[in-house]
């Protein structure tokens, strides 16, 4: 298992890889602003971190769109399709 | 349909498949590695060409059409049945096995057929061998998913059928090119095609029935029905404008109610739908770009949503359990399944360097190249939907997160060693995104890697994972299921039975009980008037009868006597 013992590893050093993703992230937003877009299809398209702003605000569009149509519209208990079938 | 130039593919397997049940042990073992390898070569050895011509009822029928369309998802279906038949190695229940291989040969068929009855005959036969993927499950859940999955399809194929006759009335031939009808026989066959696409509403019967399928069962089942529906769609409608919308839509439908799933094969279910949609848009869309993009996403995805079943399928198998809320913590005693399953969703979600990213990109570029702002915008949310749960929220809560207290042992080797394959062809095309284009009809003119697109797509993913570690403690779950449209049927449908049934007793009953109600009246009127007690019955007593009779004897003496 020593597979396991790795990810353990990496586990174990998570706030650093979370320190990396980061900045890593804050390069990928900057490189994107200072380049010069390769082409303009959509009005976004200029906006240097577009994409950036818009993954972040789907993620949690999604999540909590998702909470609201299960609690209020779509969650059953699991033996609700049981005694009809 | 055999020549030495062509050796159709479907008779090769199904002749395979027949020889299945009089094996066993490490020859039955050998010979589903061998057939799928045998089938490989025969596509190897395929040249262009039509090929297996049949006349039958006055129709020329052609079995085999050999284009590079057709041969893009017979590679792809090929190398996914050997993948599927080494994932299954280990299983020791022949009827699955037969039932695969027969099911393989169908996909095939469809593909290869070149008009719309061979189409039709491979079309139904895809479905009475897959459902036996269902059955033997031998649960239940999966007795009753099945049937429900059979009567969707049996709807399906026949309004196939109708619209195949129909095609034939208009346009005298029954060519499976471009359907250039119009009316009725362009919408049925179209309606028949997005039923096995899994286009919502007439989705249901695939996320109802695959989390029920057995472990092995639906790695081929995620991989074949739904991409031969894509296939007919490339082939039979490019360019519907329609198609667009409804490729979109459900792109998000499938991401979204992935979101609402606790059983892990039923999240990845929404993920076919969702991914699909990419594909379907592709082909509405219609120019030489998208439709490249839908072929070649169709084949990265059989690959890794393959890849993606063999792992949560292989947690099921050596855990017993399917639900995010029962799993938790398992990287330690499944660490190469976590790792191949990770590969997977990296090549889902996309990221550079694996095989989505150079499929799905070609699609939304497409779309950007067409001007189409809100799709393209759809389509994004899509992508950072797919990785939020597949990719993220999935294996979090499977391998990692709340220790569940399972103690699994991994994998087994035939298990690992199919996940293994279908990651290292995962890596390999997002690696050579050639190999795959040099397949396609038309030359690619897009190339994946370049900086905008690799920007692009590495701040969307990066920034949802971002939002996900933050929002983790919102992202709802535990033990329920969601309502879909195949409530309609599984309880809309009963309780309108229901209902109608309590209207017609209770319509029964008050027309019974009004007409028992004059009845009463009736009798009563009579025993009023004719009863014991009655006006008309007072002169009954036998002394009025004695004295009438008298009355009636002496008329007759005295007119007698008078005459």
């Amino acid at each position: 298992m020593r597979l396991a013992r790795f990810i353990e590893y990496l586990i174990a050093r998570r706030s650093l890889l979370a320190v990396i993703a980061l900045v890593l992230m804050a390069a990928l937003v900057l490189v994107d602003i200072i380049l010069p877009p390769a082409y303009t299809h959509f009005p976004w398209d200029a906006i240097g971190g577009f994409a950036a702003f818009f993954g972040f605000a789907a993620c949690a569009a999604l999540i909590f769109l998702a909470r609201l149509l299960g609690e209020k519209l779509l969650y059953r208990d699991e033996d609700y399709y049981d005694d009809h079938e | 349909m055999i020549t030495s130039e062509w050796i159709h593919p479907s008779l090769l397997l199904i002749a395979g498949a027949l020889v299945v049940p009089w094996l066993k042990g490490r020859v039955l073992q050998g010979w589903m590695v061998l057939l799928p390898l045998l089938v490989l070569a025969a596509l190897a050895l395929a040249q262009p060409g039509e090929y297996g011509q049949l006349a039958f009822l006055g129709m020329e029928l052609v079995t085999g059409r050999v284009d590079q369309l057709a041969m893009v998802f017979g590679w792809v279906f090929g190398i996914v049945l050997l993948i599927g038949a080494i994932y299954a190695l280990h299983v020791n229940d022949r009827v699955q096995h037969v039932a695969a291989f027969l099911y393989g040969a169908s996909a095939l068929g469809v593909v290869f057929a070149g008009d719309l009855i061979t189409l039709y005959v491979f079309w139904e036969l895809m479905v009475v061998t897959s459902v036996w993927l269902i059955w033997r499950r031998k649960t239940e859940v999966s007795f009753h998913a099945g049937f429900r999955y059979l009567i969707i399809h049996a709807v399906g194929g026949v309004m196939l059928l109708a619209g195949i006759i129909l095609f034939q009335f208009e346009t005298g031939t029954t060519r499976f090119d471009q359907i250039a009808a119009d009316g009725p026989a362009f919408w049925l066959i179209l309606a028949a095609f997005l039923i096995n696409a899994a286009v919502p509403p007439l989705h249901a019967w695939l996320t109802d029935a695959y989390p029920e399928a057995t472990v092995t069962g639906a790695v081929f089942m995620s991989a074949l029905t739904t991409k031969t529906a894509v296939y007919t769609l490339i082939r039979g409608y490019p360019g519907t404008e329609m198609l667009v919308w409804l490729g979109a839509f459900m792109t998000l439908y499938g991401v979204t109610f992935a979101m609402l799933s606790n059983d892990i094969r039923r999240l990845l279910s929404y993920h076919i739908v969702s991914q699909v949609g990419y594909m379907v848009a592709g082909v509405g869309l219609g120019t030489a770009l998208a439709l490249s993009g839908s072929a070649s996403h169709a084949f990265t995805h059989i690959l890794y949503k393959a890849l993606l079943f063999m792992g949560a399928g292989a947690v099921i198998h050596m855990t017993g359990r399917s639900k995010l809320s029962e799993l938790g913590g398992l990287y330690r005693y499944m660490p190469w399944t976590f790792v191949l399953y990770l590969v997977g969703g990296v090549s889902i979600s996309a990221f550079p360097l694996f095989s989505g990213y150079v499929s799905k990109t070609m699609i939304v570029e497409a779309a950007a190249v067409d001007g189409r702002a809100v799709i393209w915008l759809m389509l994004a949310v899509a992508s950072a939907g797919t990785f939020l749960s597949t990719t993220l929220k999935l294996p979090y809560k499977t391998w990692l997160g709340e220790d569940s207290g399972l103690r699994p042992r991994e994998a087994p080797w035939n298990m690992l060693l199919a996940m293994g394959i279908a990651a290292a062809l995962c890596f390999l095309i997002g690696i050579f995104p050639g190999l795959l284009y040099a397949l396609l009809p038309e030359p690619v003119d897009f190339n994946a890697y370049t900086m905008s697109v690799f920007l692009k797509e590495m701040q969307l993913l990066l920034f949802t994972g971002l939002a996900f570690c933050l929002l983790l403690k919102y992202v709802g779950g535990g033990p329920k299921i969601s309502l879909d449209v195949d409530w309609l049927y599984r309880r809309g449908g009963p309780r309108l039975i229901e209902s109608v049934g309590t209207a017609i007793v209770t319509t029964d009953r008050t027309v019974r009980r009004v007409a028992l109600d004059q009845l009463t009246r009736i009798t009563s009127h009579m025993e009023r008037k004719h009863g014991r007690d009655g006006k008309l019955a007072k002169s009954w007593p036998t002394g009025s009868m004695a004295m009438w009779t008298a009355i009636v004897l002496a008329m007759l003496l005295t007119f007698g006597v008078y005459r």
